[in-house]
């Protein structure tokens, strides 16, 4: 028996129950503020917008595996196919593509259409350093590592730091197998 | 039969094959994938050999080594592993259920490490669907719970009602 495709994310996208865009905008423009008066340092926030997003992501695969009926990927190209056309497409409901392989096929860059995070803001002087999205890389970078692989996912280009579009690198740092996790002895 | 309350879940459970009114399933185990269980249910069970953690012990260790066996003896896949050596999650083909004269052991892992398994009678069909629908169920409940920690046993009060109705799909 056939396994069945996985669903599109444009038709996922459809069935889900939606949010509105400026609520999950502006309250993540709040969050985003309260952790600047919180944290103060730029690179602080950075890596708590990061390590939120991991959290994130750590539970968004399972929703994701389940609404799109993915079944495991063959290779790393595949995985970030998936990610660009159905992820972002499912849970943002932006479009992205997959550009920019290096030769090994370990390293590619996603390039986002558009980015409802970022509606209506700017990034002030003080806050130059600031990724404001990084907590996207975060749940890549969560999500990932649920399905066994190590990822790096850095920021190449953001607009709110002056660049034409948002792109995202993820490089796959290594596949980890599943082992055996009690010992042989108990 | 909606059993929640909010949206339709979907998909919807899928039809039992057999009688509807007979309670089908034995037990249910959910395993992520260090081996932690995080669900565990019994509604029939005559005789319990083991106390509670040699059985989970037991339960990982012999999906791990069917699915490794299973997969090593795929006729169809050109590229395998010694047997033993670790496998990625859901690489390979996987089993999906045995059979015996008493009971009938149903197995779904999903890519993420989260492995399935409903104890049934032997004459229920193909549960896969039905693991599918359980799937969703422990994402809508379970991974989009901000209360619950990824990776801990699952202890709810509201979960432990939803999985007393649940045998009644069956």
């Amino acid at each position: 028996m056939t396994a069945a495709a996985p669903r599109s994310g444009e038709a996922i996208f459809s069935s889900f129950e939606r949010v509105n865009a400026e609520l999950f905008t502006l309250t993540y423009g709040a969050i985003v503020r309260q952790l600047l008066t919180d944290l103060e340092e730029v690179e602080e926030v950075n890596k708590q917008l990061d390590q939120m997003g991991y959290n994130i992501g750590i539970r968004l695969i399972d929703e994701f595996l389940a609404k799109s009926k993915a079944s495991r990927c063959v290779d790393f190209k595949e995985t970030s196919e998936m990610i660009a056309k159905i992820g972002f497409k499912m849970f943002l409901g932006v479009s992205a593509s997959v550009v920019n392989w290096d030769a090994d096929g370990s390293c590619c860059s996603i390039i986002l259409e558009d980015n409802p995070l970022v509606d209506f803001v700017e990034l002030p002087d003080t806050c130059q350093g600031l990724y404001y999205c990084n907590v996207l890389s975060g749940v890549i970078r969560g999500a990932l590592e649920m399905v066994a692989m190590k990822t790096e996912v850095t920021w190449i280009r953001d607009v709110l730091r002056g660049d034409d579009a948002y792109e995202l690198q993820v490089k796959l740092l290594k596949q980890i197998p599943e082992e055996y996790p009690y010992k042989n002895d108990e | 039969m909606q059993f929640f309350g909010g949206s339709e879940l979907s998909p919807s459970p899928p039809t039992p094959t057999g009688t509807g009114t007979e309670n089908n399933s034995h037990m249910i185990y959910i395993f992520n994938r260090n081996g932690v269980c995080l669900l565990y249910r019994e509604w029939i069970r005559p005789l319990h050999t083991l106390n509670f953690q040699q059985d989970h012990k037991l339960m990982f260790g012999l999906l791990f080594s069917l699915k490794s066996l299973a997969a090593k003896m795929d006729p169809t896949c050109a590229d395998k592993g010694n047997l033993g050596v670790p496998q990625l999650p859901g690489q390979g083909c996987s089993f999906h259920s045995f059979r015996t004269n008493t009971y009938k052991l149903n197995f779904m892992e999903t890519p993420s490490g989260i492995k399935f398994i409903l104890v049934t009678n032997p004459g229920t069909g193909d549960l896969r669907e039905t693991l599918k629908y359980i799937y969703n169920l422990y994402v809508e409940y379970v991974a989009n719970n901000p209360l619950y920690t990824p990776g801990t046993p699952i202890r709810n009060r509201s979960n432990n009602t939803r999985h007393h109705t649940f045998p009644s799909l069956f």
